[in-house]
């Protein structure tokens, strides 16, 4: 019985996406790629743009708080050739955490940045609208990071 | 006559909505701080009650408890144990309250069954405020008691007694129907002992918004 959605094959993806945009990729395992920020749009524009991948479908976006370092984590789908990506991009900037917004491929990313920016303060630029979602105007800080303080 | 902690959201005059919520939060985050008391002063002084008032009370609180019309108001899981108790198996209607009103204006009781964030405080607050006289709260389950397992998050009130007076206490997490039941059996005998012939009413006297 087929499965719902394939894994995605990501070293034969990787490979290509270097050729296309040489060093884009920062790491690649059997499961996902990771992509550098500031390649990440060119890459996602890539993947969606060549008929032969054709990730025309956002899954979800979620970001993870390494302590020392922020990942933003997507997942694209394929629904042509029902396959389905893990994107990563890495963002070492604490301070002040910024990617480029990919509600100009996926108008799905719009929301689920907006979440990313209120729980994990990661700012998307070029985002249409990128304040807090979940939470209301004024509250202070970004309660999913590892170094919100609970009272 | 005023209760403590119930205080006029003053006017906000900014014209971004969602910057005049967020201050709205604020407001509230930093002036609930304190549990507004138990209404249950004209349960006290049964010796000073005027005996030809009392009968009169008798019939008006007997009409009131016996046909008290909850608002149909679930925030959490608390809900469905509230729906259960409104349905057949525990039916809620052999206690005189089988409508749940859709509307504050028609409602009488408001069951705060789950967990209260801040960003809802505002709204339960206009709701009880809308709520018409007498009107009476129940806080369903630990999170409306006391926030519950969230009372250290950085979204959730710890406990609704900070915006709106409560009558009865519920525990459980979340309470079971029986409980429920118990809790308006509870806001019987109070009802039972209210009386008109004072100007402590039971509600506090919000009706400036």
């Amino acid at each position: 019985m087929p499965r719902m959605t394939n894994p995605a094959p990501t070293q034969e993806i990787a490979d290509r996406l270097e050729r296309e945009i040489p060093g884009s990729v920062a790491e690649r395992t059997d499961q996902h790629i990771a992509v550098k920020p500031e390649a990440l749009l060119a890459v996602a524009s890539v993947l969606k743009n060549t008929p032969e991948l054709d990730f025309d479908y956002l899954n979800w976006a979620t970001a993870v708080d390494y302590s020392s370092h922020f990942m933003i984590v997507y997942n694209v789908v394929s629904l042509k050739n029902n396959l389905s990506l893990i994107l990563k991009a890495r963002c070492d900037n604490r301070q002040d955490p910024v990617v480029p917004s990919l509600t100009g491929l996926w108008k799905g990313a719009n929301l689920q940045e907006r979440e990313i920016f209120d729980l994990m303060g990661i700012r998307f630029e070029n985002h249409p609208n990128m304040k807090r979602v979940f939470l209301w105007d004024g509250f202070t800080g970004h309660p999913l990071r590892k170094d919100f303080a609970l009272k | 006559m005023g209760i403590e902690g119930i205080q006029k959201i003053g006017p906000i005059t900014v014209s971004d909505p969602d910057k005049a919520e967020g201050a709205e939060i604020e407001l509230m985050r930093r002036t609930c701080t304190e549990p507004i008391s138990d209404p249950d002063r004209w349960t006290e002084e049964d010796l000073r009650r005027n005996l030809l008032v009392t009968s009169l009370d008798t019939v008006i609180n007997w009409s009131r408890r016996a046909s008290i019309f909850p608002l149909n108001f679930g925030l959490a899981c608390c809900a469905f144990e509230m729906i259960a108790t409104a349905a057949s198996r525990f039916d809620i209607s052999r206690f005189g309250m089988e409508i749940f009103r859709p509307s504050p204006r028609q409602a009488d009781l408001m069951i705060v069954s789950g967990t209260l964030t801040w960003k809802m405080a505002p709204a339960l607050r206009r709701i009880y405020q809308q709520m018409a006289e007498p009107k009476w709260v129940i806080a369903m389950g630990s999170c409306a008691i006391s926030g519950g397992l969230f009372h250290n998050s950085y979204s959730v009130v710890p406990g609704v007694n900070l915006i709106v007076p409560v009558d009865v206490y519920v525990p459980g997490c979340p309470p079971r129907p029986e409980s429920l039941l118990s809790g308006v059996q509870a806001l019987y005998q109070k009802i039972k002992r209210q009386s008109i012939a004072k100007n402590d009413k039971p509600g506090p006297d919000t009706r400036d918004s």
